[in-house]
């Protein structure tokens, strides 16, 4: 293996830095570090919040001291100093429109390659752009609004729409979930909130781009979006962050909601800071995802394609409560260098005839530590449901791993499960093929990878589709020799 | 154009190729048999390049340039073009996307334009059609699913969008049903020319019947042992290789 022509096999460790490394720099109204009672009022009076929310959070923080971290997972990190995070740091200027907005701010989007005002045109997109914890530019509010759909930052809806804030904030996840999601119920800054009315097809894609920013700032985005009866939506959620040397916690809660014959698409692009070659900075990703098709006929599609953070930690659910509703979760996963991701899903059949479908493709690099992690329950009164789990895994040299952990429990013997698992490496032999068609090796290996992946990219909106390739080529370069 | 001279070889530690001569003009079609663990296979990897083979003498030059010194889709750029013996399957990528990457990927290594999805589609239709290949042979993955005809006649579709200057079919021939066999060879002689040579590696004569040769070479233990014309072949196929290599090998 040692002639000059051919090419040295197997793994050299990437040597492409993180693209999106920079630190946008402007003065942040924080508070002091540390988590107590006073901190979540603080957060709350700032915010001019309702009393019930006030109390929802303190309730939150009670239930959070009682908590212990998940220890299940298959990720490893040094205890977080919870009392060492900043629970709220705000861009002082509070910008109603996109003119009002730091030009700074705008200029980092531009970097990230999100040029709000042009990317909301031209892609149709409304864009509702989550900066340091606080909302500064929504678009395209007024054309939804015209069709009843509210789509606002989560702040915005809290005054503006308190009742549906009160009637479903929580009933998803429940502020008491687990740890994380206690955490994040007790200090939340804000994050989206949308709402489509009876009957409404929401015209356009949906879409947030989230950004951590101010050093040592934990970022705990909510975001609740409900579509009513018969209502659809297809909705974004895309990020991206600078570079950092200590870890960031991120620990956000989603929870989607969907009425009789409604239908949720929801399309996750993760790309936070992964951590640099030998793991560190980067961030942490505790997430908790959840959504109840509640009414019969309902459908509820979580796609995500994970390839940032040092740790990821999601598990984006269903809760098939509706006769005949249907979930499905089709998983991206990358992992290279030191990165570590636990992941996966949760389908709880309640309801009758109800369907889900699991499509994972876990990749892992580097040292990179993949899991896929599912849940498939089947309650005892959830007649003829259905599952079908696939959960494939590509290994890219033999310093990485994976590892498939799936739970079925079945109560109703009417059930029909179905679970299929494969793991492979990444053929040197399928590498040549390719570059002995005159292909690069960094494009065969894109190729090979797009194919793994195809049956979850199908299922992303066209522009995220793309975008989510060349994420998965960078996040990947370099990793095969 | 192609021009071998004391090529060695091996593969961990054990030693393959001890010392080819050969040359092929523009326009020849050279036919090299041998039997089996003779290193035909491995010829054809390490003129294409195949990762884990250690060159241990010798040169190969096309058109004069280096061959060796060139990265595998560098040789593949420059003309060389190997129909595998045991093609790739590579699940989720489109056959049509496969060959317009690799085509495009050619092309733009030599200045040219590269094809539109439109064009692309056109000319490849119409490669299509004298292989007797059914159209949703391009929908599919890549190889993935294809029975070893439809694998075979697959990589010979290939060469011909590629064009290449020289194609090394490694038994082309094996797993094909006579039909079959026809049409790949229909579908080689088509794409001969004056500029376009071929190295067939087959173990069978039968191939040669079909794709008729200028030469044919007899490689035994990494090494050239006899080149004659056409009627070698015959001859190979009616004594077998033992009266060559002294020992008794089937054919
Ligand atoms: N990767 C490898 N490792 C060890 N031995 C190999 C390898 N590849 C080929 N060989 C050996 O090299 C010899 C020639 O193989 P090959 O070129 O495939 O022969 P042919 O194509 O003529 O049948 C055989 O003895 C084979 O076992
Ligand atoms: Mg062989």
């Amino acid at each position: 293996m040692t002639a000059k022509p051919q090419e040295p096999s197997v793994e050299k460790v990437t040597t492409e830095e993180y693209k999106y490394g920079f630190v946008t720099d402007i003065e942040a109204d924080s508070a002091p570090p540390g988590l107590n009672e006073d901190i979540i009022r603080f957060i709350s009076h700032k915010k001019k919040e309702p009393k019930f929310l006030l109390d929802w959070r303190l309730k939150a923080y009670q239930q959070w001291l009682k908590m212990k971290t998940p220890e299940w997972a298959y990720v490893h990190y040094p205890p977080i100093d919870y009392q060492d995070v900043i629970y709220y740091s705000a861009p002082k200027a509070g910008p109603k429109s996109l003119a009002e907005v730091d030009p700074e701010v705008l200029k980092t989007f531009e970097k990230l390659g999100v040029p709000m005002e042009e990317r909301a045109m031209l892609a149709g997109v409304a864009v509702d752009a989550v900066f340091d914890s606080v909302s500064v530019g929504t678009t395209f509010k007024k054309k939804l609004g015209e069709m009843g759909v509210i789509f606002c930052s989560f702040s915005e809806a809290v005054h503006e729409h308190p009742e549906l804030i009160q009637q479903y904030l929580g009933s998803v996840v429940p502020y008491n979930d687990n740890f994380y999601a206690a955490l994040n119920s007790a200090v939340f800054t804000d994050g989206s909130f949308c709402y489509i009315p009876k009957g409404v097809r929401c015209p356009m894609e949906l879409s947030t781009y989230f950004r951590i920013n101010a050093a040592k700032t934990g970022q705990f985005e909510r975001t609740l979006l409900i579509a009513d009866e018969d209502a659809y939506v297809s909705y974004l959620e895309g990020c991206t962050a600078p570079m950092r040397d200590e870890n960031q916690l991120h620990a956000a809660v989603v929870e989607l909601v969907a009425l009789k014959g409604a239908e949720i698409k929801y399309s996750t692009v993760q790309n936070w800071y992964p951590g640099d070659k030998d793991g560190k900075g980067g961030i942490y990703n505790f997430v908790t995802k959840r959504g109840a098709c509640r009414g019969d006929s309902s459908k509820i599609s979580w796609t995500q394609v994970e390839t940032g953070s040092a740790i990821t930690w999601k598990y984006p659910s269903c809760i098939l409560q509706g006769d005949n509703s249907v979930g499905e979760f089709y998983s991206v996963a990358v992992v290279n260098n030191m990165q570590q991701a636990d992941t996966g899903t949760k389908m709880i059949h309640l309801g009758k005839n109800t369907k889900s479908t699991i499509v994972s493709k876990g990749i892992s690099a580097g040292k990179g530590q993949n899991t896929y992690r599912g849940l498939v329950r089947i309650q005892p009164a959830a007649e003829n449901a259905h599952n079908y789990t696939q959960c494939d895994s590509l290994l890219m040299g033999d310093k990485c791993g994976a590892h498939t952990v799936p739970y079925i429990e079945v109560k109703n013997n009417t059930a029909k499960v179905g679970h299929e698992a494969s793991t492979s490496k990444i053929g040197e032999d399928q590498i040549f093929y390719c570059q002995q068609r005159g292909l690069s090796k960094e494009d065969a290996v894109n190729l090979i990878v797009n194919g793994f992946c195809k049956e979850v990219f199908r299922k992303l909106p066209m522009e995220f589709a793309v975008e989510a390739q060349k994420l998965l080529s960078v996040s990947l370069e370099g990793s095969v020799g | 154009m192609l021009v071998i001279k004391g090529l060695k070889a091996r593969v961990e530690d054990k030693q393959i190729l001890n010392g080819i001569d050969l040359t092929i003009n523009p326009g020849e079609v050279h036919a090299i048999m041998g039997p089996n663990g003779s290193g035909k296979s491995t010829l054809a990897h390490v003129l294409s390049g195949r990762p884990g083979y250690e060159i241990t003498g010798g040169s190969v030059t096309l058109d004069g340039k280096d061959l060796l010194a060139l990265s595998p889709e560098d040789r593949a750029r420059a003309g060389v073009f190997l129909a595998f013996q045991y093609p790739v399957e590579i699940p989720g990528v489109n056959n049509t996307y496969f060959l317009k990457a690799a085509l495009n990927a050619v092309r733009k290594s030599k200045g040219e334009e590269e094809l539109d999805a439109m064009d692309f589609l056109e000319l490849v239709k119409a490669k299509l059609k004298p292989l007797k290949m059914d159209e949703s042979m391009l929908q599919r993955a890549v190889n993935e699913g294809f029975s070893g005809g439809e694998k075979k006649k697959n990589e010979i579709l290939q060469m011909a969008v590629l064009e290449p200057k020289l194609g090394i079919l490694d038994e082309t021939d094996s797993g094909l049903d006579i039909d079959a066999l026809k049409v790949v060879a229909d579908g080689v002689n088509a794409l001969r020319g004056k500029n376009r040579s071929f190295l067939v590696v087959t173990h069978y004569q039968r191939l040669l019947d079909y794709i008729v040769p200028d030469q044919v070479h007899v490689l035994a233990g990494g090494k050239i042992i006899k080149t004659g014309g056409k009627e070698l072949a015959l001859e190979l196929e009616e004594k077998g290789y033992g009266w060559l290599t002294g020992e008794k090998v089937n054919a």
